[in-house]
């Protein structure tokens, strides 16, 4: 049941890398995608009618109109989506009401995270690697810093009242809510560790993981040093660049092409705050809403899936997101985690690539890496760490501090 | 950019809409926004983020409330606070109702809790572009 107007029928993921060397333009980065959806799809350029994209460095304003001239495109659906760490998510939706809709029929949703060539004459590699001044490139930049994600803008709230406050970046605010479920439920820190052992796990099943080959144990994740407390470096994504786009066309297109089409059935979106500071509840994410709504319409409950695919920027994430979108009670989400075996040859197998702790995080890339496994373990291309059965997924992005929420459920058609 | 004081840290620029805040606090007075239908909210804003109306007042607040939760932050994520570091951050819930992030003072990281009374204090700093001094708010165990 559910909606099956709009199926991903392709997918591309770029392996991400800690130095990106080779330049390459915003523009450029996203013909290579586009054309890698086609092959991947075995679609035809004259069927693309649509594109979503992030936002293009060369392009700051009317980065659409720019997109279409690039890729040579007479192009009826133009959109940007501006999400953080749920972009993705929120573009396959985008694109397949879209295409329930009528407005068009084939959308190439396109994430590529990449630095900046530099403007030096030998234009050999970009200016700095991950984390340092120039970070992954994701549009327009008001910010000098982009770990102040634009908090640092004249007349901001976040300015004035947060970063004189230390509250900068993710990490210690997922590490407030954190401290604030331990303290509610008495969770403890092996319990989130082990979400962090398990993703490495899957990561080994998968050679384009940043952490392919360096398998961790639970004593290494709580030696690890801790960065805010409770959160420790091993339960922390690591930035890396890269790229990721799929193919979301109508049901008929995708039943030409070559793989088993993946169609997005149900699909939700919800938020309420920017900051940590202004979330109505650390404990309760706009997820339950969006989650709800995304069963509801794809007419299926959590039991009856077969992966979860969660934004992991932190093994917190994780426990939270399977509460709030009723895989457990809240409260439970310790018990859950102890309970059930995440890899993907155990019970109940959750972000099966690894995860954004096990695959890296390539910026805004870093929330396809969910709908990309999806389709794969959909389509039965997930190689060593294929499930058995995989005919439901559902697929979380999240964004900024539980902020926004995109929910998906995918089928196999 | 985020404005600088003359140690390099980084400090609150207000706006003519968080004068008044700012204003009190250099007295070491917390004042919050009341709308006569919501009740108390923070940060301040030109309009109540409820029902939108613009007729709030300054009210004083009692500037005590509990920690919502907190943590330390080990590496100092403002590039500003770096040298700072490590600093506990907390979110606390004031009597009145509305929430404020600070950083925890005048207590030992380890004896930090969640739901531990604290009060505010403001703290002065000298902006690097030499105007007057600005303070930001922290809180300590009370």
């Amino acid at each position: 049941m559910g909606r099956r107007a709009a199926a991903i029928a392709g997918v591309s993921e770029w392996k991400p890398q800690r130095r990106w060397d080779e330049p390459l333009f915003g523009l450029d980065a996203l013909a290579r995608l586009g054309a890698e959806l086609l092959d991947d799809s075995g679609l035809d350029k004259s069927d693309i009618d649509g594109f979503a994209i992030v936002g293009v460095p060369e392009a700051p304003v009317l980065a659409p109109s720019a997109v279409a001239e690039h890729l040579g495109l007479r192009s009826r659906f133009n959109e940007r989506v501006d999400l953080g760490g749920a972009t993705p998510a929120a573009m396959v939706w985008r694109a397949a009401a879209a295409i329930e809709m009528g407005v068009c029929q084939a959308v190439l949703v396109m994430c590529p995270a990449i630095p900046r060539p530099s403007q030096g004459r030998d234009g050999s590699r970009g200016r700095d690697g991950p984390g340092g001044r120039e970070g992954p490139q994701e549009g327009p930049r008001t910010s000098s810093r982009p770990i102040y994600m634009g908090a640092d803008a004249w007349g901001s709230p976040q300015a004035q009242f947060e970063v004189p406050a230390g509250l900068v970046g993710a990490t210690p605010s997922y590490a407030m809510i954190a401290r604030l479920y331990m303290d509610t439920y008495g969770l403890d820190e092996e319990t989130l560790a082990k979400i962090a052992v398990e993703s490495r796990y899957n990561a080994q099943a998968n050679p384009d993981a940043i952490f392919h080959g360096r398998p961790i144990t639970l004593e290494e994740v709580m030696a690890s040093p801790m960065i805010a407390d409770p959160l420790k470096l091993l339960e922390v994504v690591m930035p890396c660049f890269g790229g990721a786009a799929v193919l979301v066309v109508s049901a008929e297109l995708a039943g030409r092409g070559r793989h088993r089409p993946a169609l997005v059935t149900g699909f939700g979106e919800e938020m309420t705050h920017r900051s940590l500071t202004s979330m109505p509840d650390l404990l309760d994410s706009p997820i339950s809403g969006a989650a709800a709504r995304a069963f509801e319409m794809a007419g299926s409950t959590p039991a009856q899936m077969d992966t979860a695919q969660i934004y992991d920027c932190y093994t917190i994430t994780v426990l939270r997101s399977l509460e709030d979108a009723g895989f457990c009670r809240r409260g439970e989400g310790g018990a859950f985690v102890r309970e059930h075996d995440f890899r993907y040859d155990g019970d109940f197998p959750v972000n099966t690539n690894g995860g954004q702790l096990g695959f890296g995080q390539a910026g805004i890339a870093g929330g396809m890496t969910h709908v990309i496994e999806a389709v794969r373990q959909i389509q039965g291309r997930a190689g060593e760490r294929q499930l058995r059965r995989c005919d439901k997924a559902f697929v979380n992005g999240n964004g900024g501090m539980m902020s926004e929420q995109v929910s998906l459920v995918l089928e196999g058609a | 950019m985020v404005r600088l004081a003359r140690d390099g840290r980084s400090i609150p620029d207000p706006t003519p809409v968080t004068a008044p805040f700012f204003d009190a606090a250099k007295d070491g007075r917390m004042v919050l926004q009341t709308c006569p239908r919501d009740g108390p909210f923070f940060y301040p804003r030109a309009r109540c983020p409820h029902c939108w109306g613009a007729d709030w007042r300054w009210t004083d607040a009692s500037g005590r409330g509990t920690v919502y939760s907190f943590t330390i932050d080990r590496l100092g994520h403002d590039p500003t606070q770096k040298a700072l570091a490590p600093f506990v951050i907390a979110i606390v819930t004031l009597d009145e109702g509305p929430r404020a992030v600070a950083q925890i003072v005048d207590c030992p990281f380890d004896e930090v809790r969640t739901g531990m009374p604290v009060e505010a204090v403001f703290d002065l700093f000298q902006p690097a572009d030499g105007a007057e001094p600005v303070p930001i708010l922290r809180f300590r165990p009370r």
